[in-house]
């Protein structure tokens, strides 16, 4: 049901990580949560992040949601294609609608967030 | 059976700039009685601008036919029951307007002499007089423009207070079930803001208060009767918690079509509040204001309100600006006079009694509503409610049906919705409040109205969830709007 | 209906309140009266205000003629009596004329993008402020001296606790513009805003190109207000601003005492998010047809609560329609050609008398007056209020008064005051 290949945080977002590089989004859970996304606010370039800190927020019409980031490390890319189409979060939240990347400052971090399985297991007790 | 409205009346019309052309016009001013001046050498030639692009040209036919087609795409209070949770949607009286344009008040102007404005110095010591009373609070400024405004007010005077006494605090309490405007006016006056839980009851936890309630607490914000249309019956202990430690209570009067000629807060242990002229005393919402938040506040708050003030020099009225410890001006001028003039009137056509009266039957108006509609709507909590009800949508909600969707198809039935998803504590809230405006007629209207759709929840879920059917536009793509914002008119 | 509710008498649904807060008398207020008694009240109340003098008041509030129209759509219940527009099926009338209005306001100010009314002038300022240190992350804001004297004082009680400090600039004595070199120094990395006034507090169209160039080399924001919305007519608007805040008292709003009026905040479009205020979108609904709605919402308290741009909640919109209303009226020629008679009206009073500054005005300006207070007195004599003396809010020009000449001011009002002051 959820992607083998990320890792996951109790506040919805995904973290893939690749040698020392890590791409965040929010979850499927997440976005259907929220519904039609309308607009994204993304860190700069270069901001440093810590895990479980702020790192920007997604709006709906009707709502705010802080995203927070499941790792620590600097901001190197941020996906610019999400200024004229927020709707990619929705139609593709673990493709084309990732966030941000981060160079990782500690990969191990990755190993205490939750798996696939863990991660819909703790879905489903939220429901 | 829709027994109360026809297909929505609805004219067509473009916008202004669609309809004009150029060299029509709707004005006509007199011819000039002294010599034509050139723009260029008055103003220099750089400071003169070219034509205002895209402007308007209409003529006066086209202009009153315009705003009038508009008018008729409206709901409004002279067509209907607003049962707007929380906004006090009660009749706007037209003597109201009628006084309000009495010539030498609507045309007075601020710094004209104090000795040829003592009339609007009179009604705002009046109205000064009546809303202490009314509140049981010992002075009032009439300055802030409306409730929040009121509520930045309120909260700055509590920490010219706490800073005199030597330490302004860090943080305000603000109930869960809070109006959005109370955590952000914290936040404006430099504050804090700790969420407090309300109780399983739904109101004010005071033994939670009690943990809370620290040095560095500088008020407890609280809506009284609470925004569940409860009244919070430990607010005088609250009070008490709260002084003990040396914070204030800070009373938002959103709710005081309630209280009035009931109970006054000033008699529970409030040290300052606003109040809203357009909710509570009848001045019109015109569409999303104006309005007007004066504050009340307890004798020891008095030094620090707003500059200037009235005070009387023998038989006259006269401005004091020499306030030491005020908190400075929240506005230019002295208020909205006009909303004021307005709110002055209701008051003296009910007077003492029949604001009382006003007061009584809305809370059974209320009543009446939740006594009928409990058999088919989830009462979250089953505590006595005063001027307005919450259910949520929880029985709906098992056939797909969320309480905006049946606000929507209650517009079908000729009524506007009620205010859908607030308070945040319940889940899928409606929250209705009829004030004491509405007949028994009307009201059995808006019951029945509500009977049917949660049938038609059960029965036909798409019919509700597709709603409103019968209006110029159908529900409007709130997406597309945020999404790609357009916010002006540009020409093609 | 006491039966549905299971109570005998209406005063039982009380019964549940603690005993400590019910109020044990009636409430010290007279009994109601009559219509006829309230407007005979008012009408008392009028009769002890100035009637039937000339005025010659200006100082962020003008004295306009009001077009017959503008009572005559304000006055329909559908307006009148409606509420924010929320649910924009049945609200399509305010948000069509609000969005008319926002297209308006740009149009005049040059600006991108207009809300849908704030307050007034005096508190769009700290909104503008506000905005402007969110924006650019920065801390201090700069405003100068010629701007309205009960504005600042207004920024001054919203800074206080905000982290924001305020420093004032000056003006040229000989000029009344701006001191650019005052800004000049006061000017650094921190500043977030420089908020100037145009046309000025004295009636100045002030330097508004100069101080952009020197605020936004420094990375602040220019912010510009105005109070005399007509100036607009003919001024050139302030193209080079980043926010504008503003009055619009002027186009068809009663003086009355005060308020209530309507303020605006126009901006350029990358400063969007942080506009606080409610904003009206061009959307379409389920069957394609054009329709408007509130829109951009997660700005706004109900939402963000306490990291929302601002509290407001209230706009001031059925006056924010009677502008709307004025401008139609008016229209492209009508309000040019409204401005070029008040030019005319203050120019022609300005040359009988000793103006005391050389700067450039529009429909105000500074007479030097020996006794303004004795002048005035005389004047009143006459069933003429005089222009305000400028002590009580500049004490370094004691024999200075501001006067306004409008459309509403006749030649023969304005021979006796130069009679009287000249």
């Amino acid at each position: 049901m959820y992607p083998e290949n990320l890792r996951y945080t109790k506040e919805h977002e995904w973290l893939l990580v690749e040698g020392d590089t890590g791409t965040v989004g929010i979850t499927d859970h997440a976005q259907e949560e929220l519904g039609d996304i309308v607009y994204v606010d993304l860190p700069r370039v270069g901001t440093q992040l810590t895990q479980a800190g702020a790192l920007g927020s997604v709006e709906s019409v009707k709502a705010v949601s802080e995203i927070y980031s499941p790792a620590a490390g600097e901001v190197t890319e941020i996906n610019g294609t999400l200024a004229d189409a927020p709707e990619k979060l929705n139609e593709d939240p673990y493709g084309a609608g990732w966030l941000v990347k981060i160079k990782l400052s500690d990969a191990a971090q990755a190993a205490g967030l939750m798996n696939a399985a863990d991660y819909e297991a703790y879905v489903g007790a939220e429901k | 059976m829709i027994e109360k409205v026809r297909e929505h009346l609805s004219q067509n019309e473009p916008l202004l700039f669609e309809r004009s052309s150029p060299g029509k016009c709707a004005y006509q001013l007199p011819a000039l009685d002294v010599p034509p001046v050139d723009p260029a050498e008055a103003l220099g030639a750089e400071n003169v601008r070219a034509e205002i692009e895209g402007f308007p040209e209409v003529s006066e036919v086209e202009a009153i036919r315009h705003f009038t087609r508009l008018s008729t795409w409206n709901y409004a209070i002279d067509h209907g029951m607003y049962p707007l949770g929380s906004c006090t949607m009660k009749y706007n009286p037209r003597i109201n307007e009628l006084v309000a344009r009495t010539e030498a008040l609507a045309w007075a102007h601020p710094y004209q002499p104090e000795a040829l404005a003592q009339g609007s110095m009179e009604v705002m010591a009046r109205m000064e007089a009546a809303l202490a009373e009314i509140t049981g609070m010992d002075a009032v400024t009439l300055q802030p423009a409306a409730g929040a405004h009121g509520e930045l007010t309120g909260i700055l005077l509590i920490r010219a207070l706490l800073q005199q006494r030597g330490n302004p605090r860090r943080k305000i309490l603000i109930p869960d079930s809070a109006h959005g405007t109370n955590p952000a006016t914290a936040a404006i006056a430099g504050y804090a803001v700790q969420n407090i839980k309300s109780s399983e009851s739904g109101v004010l936890d005071v033994s939670a208060l009690e943990q809370l309630v620290t040095d560095d607490v500088a008020a407890l914000m609280v809506t009284n009767p609470n925004t569940l249309g409860v009244f919070e019956e430990n607010i005088i202990h609250a009070a008490e918690i709260l002084h003990a430690k040396g914070a204030m209570l800070y009373m938002d009067g959103a709710n005081m079509n309630a209280l009035v000629g009931i109970a006054r807060p000033g008699d529970f242990g409030v040290d300052v509040m606003h109040l809203n002229l357009h909710k509570t005393f009848s001045t019109p919402h015109g569409g999303g204001g104006p309005g007007a938040g004066p504050v009340a506040v307890k004798a020891a708050l008095e030094p620090f309100l707003p500059t200037p003030r009235l005070k009387r020099a023998g038989k006259r009225w006269a401005y004091d600006y020499k306030r030491k410890h005020s908190i400075g001006r929240v506005k230019a001028f002295y208020g909205n006079f006009g909303v004021l003039v307005r709110a002055l009137a209701y008051i003296l056509a009910h007077g003492g009694p029949g604001l009382r009266n006003a007061t009584v039957d809305a809370v059974l108006n209320a009543v009446y509503i939740r006594k009928k509609l409990e058999p088919y709507y989830e009462l979250p909590y089953p505590s006595p409610n005063m001027h307005e009800v919450v259910f949520s949508d929880e029985r709906q909600a098992r056939h797909g049906v969320r309480t905006g969707d049946l606000a929507k198809r209650l517009i079908d039935y000729g009524f506007h919705p009620y205010t859908v998803s607030f308070p945040l504590i319940v889940h899928g809230a409606l929250m209705i409040e009829p004030t004491e405006t509405e007949g028994k007629m009307e009201i059995d209207q808006f019951v029945n109205a509500m009977i049917s759709i949660a049938r038609e929840a059960e029965t036909d879920p798409q019919l509700v969830k597709s709603a409103p059917h019968g209006t110029r536009t159908s529900r409007v793509d709130e997406v597309a709007a945020a999404r790609k914002p357009v916010l002006r008119w540009k020409p093609a | 209906m006491l039966d549905a509710c299971g109570v005998a008498h209406a005063d039982e649904l009380f019964a549940h309140l603690p005993e400590a807060v019910r109020l044990k008398r009636p409430l010290a207020l007279d009994a109601g009266v009559s219509e006829y008694e309230i407007v005979q009240y008012f009408r008392d109340r009028a009769a002890e205000n100035a009637n039937g003098y000339a005025s010659f008041l200006g100082a962020g509030v003008y004295r306009h003629y009001r077009p017959v129209l503008v009572d005559t759509v304000v006055s329909r219940g559908e307006f009148l009596t409606s509420y924010t527009p929320y649910q924009a099926e049945i609200s399509q009338g305010t948000l069509t004329a609000i969005f008319e209005f926002q297209t308006m306001l740009c149009q005049l100010t040059g600006m991108d993008v207009a809300n849908a009314s704030m307050y007034d002038g005096s508190t769009a300022v700290p909104e503008a402020a506000m905005m402007a240190v969110r924006a650019t992350g920065k801390g201090h804001v700069l405003i100068a001296r010629s701007v309205h004297p009960e504005y600042r004082e207004v920024l001054h009680t919203y800074a206080r606790h905000q982290g924001m400090p305020v420093t004032e600039f000056g003006y040229v004595p000989e000029a009344g513009t701006i001191d650019l070199e005052d800004l000049d120094r006061k000017l650094d990395g921190l500043t977030a805003a420089v908020i100037v006034q145009s046309p000025n507090f004295f009636g100045i169209v002030d330097q508004v190109k100069a101080a952009a160039e020197m605020a936004h080399q420094r990375g602040a924001l220019l912010v510009v207000v105005f109070t005399e919305a007509v100036s607009m007519g003919l001024v050139e608007p302030p193209v080079d601003a980043d926010i504008v805040a503003g009055e619009l008292q002027s186009f068809a709003i009663s003086p009355s005492y005060g308020g209530p009026y309507a303020g605006i905040l126009a901006i350029k479009e990358k400063l969007i998010r942080q506009m606080p205020g409610r904003l009206v979108g061009q959307s379409t609904d389920t069957h394609g047809n054009r329709a408007f709605c509130l829109t951009l919402a997660t700005r706004e308290q109900h939402i963000r609560r306490e990291k929302a741009t601002s509290n407001i909640c209230t706009n001031q919109a059925l006056i924010a329609l009677m502008a709307t209303v004025f401008m139609t009226v008016y229209g492209k020629e009508g309000l040019r050609e409204l401005a070029t008679q008040n030019l005319a009206k203050a120019h022609y009073l300005a040359g009988k008398l000793a103006p005391r500054f050389c700067g450039k005005f529009f429909n105000e300006f500074v007479a030097r007056v020996d006794d303004p207070e004795a002048a005035n007195k005389a004047l009143l004599k006459k069933k003429i209020i005089g222009g305000l003396p400028l002590a009580r809010f500049y004490p370094e020009l004691p024999d200075a008064v501001l006067l306004c000449a409008t459309e509403m001011n006749t030649r023969a009002e304005m021979d006796a005051v130069a009679e009287v002051l000249g």
